[in-house]
């Protein structure tokens, strides 16, 4: 595993102590989930979820929900009942 | 007796005839807490004086209440409206909680007043409390060892009595590994047995919320209030509610309680096996017949369960970004900048690790070795257990293959940590319900004195049977009565 490519697309920045670190680290626990590969799981279907997941449906009504400003409570900038980014788009 | 040592039971006894006032049970919890808590660290926060005012303002309407006037202690990762939620991670330092979870709804109807959050791993990974943000908890038996994770908190505040009761939460043996090490009880509903509303997700094939407490009838009467559907929580079960008091003593007699040879090989220490052997042999004794099961995928459930919850936890941790709320570094040269040192700053190492383990084995090209592979190991697991409840009522394993571990231990070789939840991990994968309850002691440790819990595992929605269990194998031994050091 190539452990700065992959943090990446997790959008995590590591220090170069913590790739070294993690890279063995990960290493050994990828070894001992290799002992999957040992299984046949020929015509087994795959579990996504422990109890039966189906869609659940409601009315399309409005019901009450959080006040903007209770939502925006924990926003690290607000302004104007929005949420202060940096530009995305030059 | 000071009221801080009572059982949830005993403590409901003494509000409903008024022998005790709410408030009474808070001061002498603040006593405690204030002796104890300098060598435990079981909490993130107290707020006593709004838990102060919530006791003040109980009507004797609240009092007559199933929990009327019981303070429990909450693990920091349920939200709790106005107070602090920070799943002891640094990226959600200062967020301040908009709601109340379900659960938390729920024991306020019941007339529970929620006190104090619960320490625990950074987003609930972990097995030992130590990937805390806030620094770790220690195990009330042993103040050099872990209590257990990742609600270690919530375990360590009912052991020490600085909690009458707790909620924690479990996702691959959270609840029943932490109360075994530190020797109270602890009880993971069936999936969707109780709503996930207002619990910050890990994992969410998996999550589930359940109770720590003192005795077995202390979680049925915790379990009782949260359990039920929730139209917020889409994977909530409309199962209907049983009555888990009613059965609770109809002992063991003419049930048959399968144990697993795949839970007593490689790994466990000696005495840890001789005490469960025997509990086993105690419940022979009080008439339940024990029969030889086989669960044959066993040794295949920690290495799924390592794939299966870093995926989903990295999906889930996505939404930790800087944007909506937690904190942000000032400093980002453009957006994704921002994200990438905002995670690096917030996340521990483990979050960290897992994020990557997550990531890579859903990324193009491993996801059919990694991911789809575990969902059909998956499916395997859930056939051992069904089969397994075609020849027994509930099954009888050891929580842990060890007592409590020293503090430092294991934090450097985290394949040595996930061991520690090689036996919980299967009943989050099946999605069935455990409960893990004291059941002696291995002469380990500083004082020689470290708990061992007996696990009980059960069919979905058959948390009735293990109550049953629990409470006969419980009140017909002694384990109850046994104190801490720090007592």
């Amino acid at each position: 595993m190539d452990v700065s490519y992959v943090a990446h697309l997790a959008r995590l920045a590591l220090s170069q102590d913590e790739i070294t670190r993690f890279q063995s680290q990960l290493s050994g626990v990828l070894e001992h989930v290799g002992q999957m590969q040992k299984l046949d799981v020929e015509g087994i279907e795959p579990t996504a979820h422990a109890s039966p997941v189906y869609n659940v449906f409601r009315e399309d009504v409005e019901l009450p929900s959080l006040p903007v400003e209770d939502a925006l409570k924990n926003a690290p900038q607000q302004a104007n009942n929005l949420i202060i980014m940096p530009k995305i788009v030059e | 007796m000071e009221l801080f040592f009572e059982t949830l039971t005993g403590l409901r006894e003494k509000l409903a005839t008024k022998k005790v006032s709410p408030t009474e049970v808070l001061d002498a919890l603040k006593k405690r807490v204030e002796a104890v808590e300098p060598s435990i660290r079981a909490f993130n926060h107290i707020d006593w004086e709004t838990a102060r005012a919530e006791a003040a303002a109980l009507t004797p309407e609240d009092l007559a209440k199933p929990l009327g006037g019981v303070p429990v202690a909450i693990k920091d990762v349920m939200a709790v409206k106005g107070q602090p939620l920070t799943c002891s991670s640094r990226i959600l330092k200062g967020f301040v909680s908009p709601y109340d979870a379900c659960v938390i709804e729920k024991l306020r109807a019941a007339g529970a007043i929620p006190l104090g959050r619960a320490n625990m791993d950074e987003f609930a990974m972990g097995s030992s409390t130590e990937n805390s943000a806030d620094g770790p908890t220690h195990n009330p038996w042993d103040t050099g060892r872990i209590p257990g994770g990742s609600s270690g908190g919530s375990a360590a505040c009912v052991s020490a009595d600085e909690a009458i009761v707790a909620l924690g939460s479990d996702t691959g043996g959270s609840i029943r590994q932490p109360a075994a090490l530190c020797g109270c009880v602890g009880l993971k509903p069936t999936y969707g047995r109780v709503s996930r509303y207002g619990l910050v997700a890990f994992a969410s094939s998996l999550d589930q919320i359940g109770p720590l407490s003192k005795t077995v009838e202390d979680s049925a009467r915790i379990l009782q209030v949260i359990a039920g559907h929730d139209a917020r929580d889409n994977t909530s079960a409309a199962e209907p509610v049983p009555d888990y008091l009613s059965g609770l003593n109809q002992g063991v007699k003419g049930l048959k309680l399968g144990v697993p040879k795949e839970y007593f090989i490689h790994g466990i220490d000696p005495e840890v096996e001789k005490i469960i052997r025997d509990a086993i042999q105690h419940l022979s004794d009080l008439g339940a017949e024990i029969v030889d099961i086989s669960l044959p995928h066993t040794n295949y459930a920690l290495a799924s369960y390592y794939i299966v919850a870093p995926a989903e936890a990295s999906a889930n941790l996505a939404r930790f970004d800087g944007v909506r709320y937690g904190a942000r570094v000032k400093d980002g040269k453009d957006v994704i900048d921002t994200y990438c040192r905002t995670r690096e700053k917030g996340f521990g190492s483990e979050v960290k690790r897992r994020i990557i383990l997550g990531t890579y084995v859903l990324s193009s090209g491993y996801y059919d070795a990694y991911y789809l592979r575990a969902q059909k190991v998956r499916t395997l697991i859930r056939r051992d257990f069904s089969e397994a409840f075609g020849k027994c009522d509930a099954i009888l394993t050891p929580t842990t293959p060890t007592p409590a571990f020293k503090i430092g231990e294991k934090t450097e070789d985290p394949m040595q940590m996930y061991l520690a939840d090689v036996f919980t991990i299967a009943v989050n994968m099946a999605g069935i319900c455990g409960l893990s309850l004291p059941c002696g002691f291995a002469a380990q440790g500083k004082h020689g004195r470290l708990p061992v819990g007996l696990q009980i595992i059960g069919k979905a929605f058959d948390e009735a049977t293990l109550l049953r269990v629990g409470q006969a194998y419980e009140q017909s031994t002694e384990w109850r009565k046994e104190r801490p050091a720090c007592a």
